[in-house]
């Protein structure tokens, strides 16, 4: 990759992950050199920024060196002490077969709950940006599930696939499926896919609706005279368009499926029988806290953060190129 | 290329605000019609109705024989120039170009000879490969218009395509559309809230006030005899100057000023009296004039704008900036020159003089009347 310098966004990749944070929090119309502040200290920037990196680092950095450091050491669980095993804690956790099952689902689970938690958003905003009378309560509705806290969602999620109540499991009933949520394996993804979707949906429909706000209603109405089909339109002018939007939700997605859906698993999953989907981070979770295997729990941590880290590189590598900032 | 005929449209939306009255417009092939009016006048919506933009409440609209009331705006063979240029951000210059003959499944060839054509007449050749934020506004206002020319359409629509420009950019945009336009003979309706603008580019006319058609006409005829008020004071800059008068017999009476002129009679005796300020001039001695109280003078390089007052009245002259001034001067113009208006309807009123002045030209009668 050259790093001559040009006109054109492709090329101007080297600097993305930077302009893409940039972009994302300054508002729009702004231009970005109105943003250049005169400090009368060279001190002063940093003064200001203090309280931010002082949460970052106690919040984020600190815990993320401490998992690196206890992922080499075996720790007894009621903290008299602690060995030093080198790699064993990682050697032992990728030579597992049950980990290595839970890596699995846990990227199918990902894959599946990113793709339609996003092609559902999409599609709800771009029918939402068409409907003219009584937009603002369509709208409300469909934004209101964004404000059930996870554990309720999964709570709510559980009632709709109870075993005796759950209209779900009734109406699948009609089907022929006899959906046993928490006791077969297929069944519990299914449900723990669904519940998991339908929580983001919301999110990503307040993006893509002001996404598609954003878009000048004059480049519309050029398409509109442009082009006479509608879904030609859309993939040719208002999808390019939303490509931004689409991209940030893409990580916040990713982000969201492999970490924030941790509520609603454990809500579906906890105390029940051992052969149950779980995800990497509740596994995290089920080793550290309810097996008292800090080191083991702890290199898997580490293990999730290189993942992640690798995920969001490839992200803003390879599909961030293709992306328009207007 | 062909005619389009507006009939009887009317838009009125939800709630019943009717903002276009029932117009009907008949332009011929590769005319040129430029619909200008005050903000909130119902020239864009009556341009959009013909684009499809919007839909037509009553009446038709015909594009080259075929009503196109219910056709999309994508099957009416038109092209439109939008105010923000509208452009694909996304797309290269050559995309934005070639997007709508795309989409019509044009040969690549021919795509591409239509492209590089249209990139040639408009200078933008060495641009085609540039994103439109890399562009400049005038040169984005290129792109726009090669988009529409690219598509050869029936008609062009234009909506306020200059106002985003500056001044001088302006000037040399509005030469360029007038000359492109000629070149191509293809049908254009122009909006636009310029009347100069409108005066410079237009094959004819159409002053809309209040969502109806004020008048229509040939830029010149509409200068020159104003159908009302609303006209009288629209076009021309610096706007027509409008004072009551009472008449009785020959006489004008201004508030206390007087003019005298003959063949009056059959005029009402209530009247507004339309003065342009290039026709005012100062009275020589002897001559019949009204005093000028002079408020303030603003200097235009070639000509003077006097502002002042004749009897606490407002008054504009267009002077040579050799004439000297005092606090007031005396100010006369041609009985040929004056305008004549119904002071209730606004409506003009067949001008008296008329009759027996229509064997001269009109530039020549600068003699005042005697008085």
């Amino acid at each position: 990759m050259t790093h001559a310098p040009s006109l054109s966004p492709t090329s101007a990749a080297p600097t993305t992950a930077a302009g893409f944070f940039r972009r994302f929090r300054s508002a729009p119309s702004e231009p970005h050199f109105a943003k250049r502040v005169q400090f009368s200290s060279p001190f002063l920037p940093y003064f200001f920024l203090a309280p931010q990196m002082a949460i970052i680092f106690t919040f984020f950095y600190w815990p993320s060196v401490q998992a690196i450091q206890s992922s080499f050491y075996l720790e007894d669980p009621f903290g008299f002490g602690s060995t030093f095993v080198g790699i064993s804690n990682y050697t032992d956790v990728l030579k597992s077969t049950e980990y290595l099952g839970i890596a699995r689902f846990t990227a199918v689970f990902t894959a599946v709950v990113t793709f339609f938690s996003l092609a559902i958003g999409l599609l709800l905003a771009v029918k939402a940006d068409g409907v003219i009378r009584g937009n603002a309560t369509y709208k409300t509705l469909l934004i209101w599930v964004y404000a059930i806290a996870p554990p309720v969602a999964g709570l709510m999620g559980m009632m709709l696939f109870d075993q005796h109540i759950g209209p779900l499991v009734k109406f699948v009933a009609l089907f022929g499926w006899d959906m046993k949520v928490g006791l077969n394996y297929t069944d519990t993804a299914t449900a723990m896919i669904i519940v998991s979707i339908w929580k983001q949906i919301p999110y990503n429909f307040i993006f893509f609706l002001s996404g598609l706000q954003g878009i000048p209603v004059s480049v519309r109405e050029a398409a509109l005279m442009d082009c006479r089909s509608g879904f030609r339109r859309f993939r040719t002018v208002i999808l390019p368009l939303l490509a931004p939007t689409a991209f940030f939700l893409l990580i916040i997605n990713t982000t969201y499926a492999l970490f924030d859906t941790f509520g609603v698993i454990d809500v579906m999953v906890k105390d029940k029988a051992a052969n149950n989907p779980i995800t990497l981070v509740y596994k995290v979770y089920m080793d550290g806290f309810r097996g008292n295997d800090l080191g083991g729990s702890s290199a898997q941590s580490v293990i999730l953060m290189i993942i992640v880290f690798v995920l969001t590189i490839f992200q803003f590598r390879f599909i961030e190129r293709r992306v328009h900032y207007s | 290329m062909s005619a389009i005929n507006i009939t009887n449209v009317s838009k009125i939306y939800a709630g019943g605000v009717e903002a276009v009255k029932s117009v009907s417009i008949d332009i011929a092939d590769g005319e040129f019609i430029v619909l200008v009016g005050p903000s909130g006048c119902g020239k864009s919506t009556l341009l959009r109705m013909v684009a499809g933009l919007e839909t037509i409440s009553k009446g038709t609209v015909e594009i080259g024989d075929r009503i196109v009331n219910t056709v999309e705006p994508a099957e009416r063979d038109i092209a439109m120039v939008f105010q923000n240029y509208a452009l694909y951000p996304h797309m290269t210059v050559y995309d934005n170009l070639a997007y709508g003959v795309k989409n019509r499944g044009t040969p690549k060839a021919e795509i591409d000879a239509r492209v590089t054509e249209a990139a040639r007449m408009l200078q933008l050749e060495k641009y085609l490969d540039r994103k439109p934020r890399a562009l400049s506004g005038g040169q984005r206002q290129r792109v726009a218009m090669g988009r529409a020319i690219v598509r050869k359409p029936a008609a062009f629509l234009f909506d306020e395509p200059l106002s985003n420009l500056d001044a001088k950019l302006r000037v040399s945009m509005r030469g360029e559309i007038k000359q492109l336009q000629k070149r191509l003979g293809t049908t254009s309706i122009y909006v636009t809230h310029d009347q100069l603008e409108a005066m410079t580019l237009a094959d004819r006319l159409v002053v809309l006030n209040g969502g109806e058609i004020e008048q229509i006409g040939r830029p010149l005829d509409v200068y020159h005899s104003p159908a009302s008020t609303f006209v009288a004071s629209f076009i021309g800059s610096p706007a027509m100057n409008l004072l009551r008068a009472n008449r009785e017999g020959n006489r004008l009476h201004f508030g206390s000023q007087t003019l005298e002129t003959d063949r009056l009679s059959t005029l009402p005796t209530e009247l507004t009296i339309g003065l342009r300020a290039e026709d005012l001039r100062i009275a020589q001695a002897g001559e019949q004039s009204l005093t000028l109280k002079i408020d303030y003078v603003e200097e235009l390089g070639a000509q003077r704008l006097v502002h002042g007052n004749v009897d606490g009245k407002a008054i504009t002259a267009a002077l040579s900036p050799e004439i000297e001034l005092a606090d007031t001067i005396a100010l006369t113009i041609a009985p040929s020159r004056l305008h004549f208006f119904d002071p209730t309807t606004g409506k003009r009123l067949p001008r008296p003089l008329d009759a027996c002045t229509s064997t001269l030209p009109q530039a020549t009668m600068l003699e005042p009347a005697a008085g």
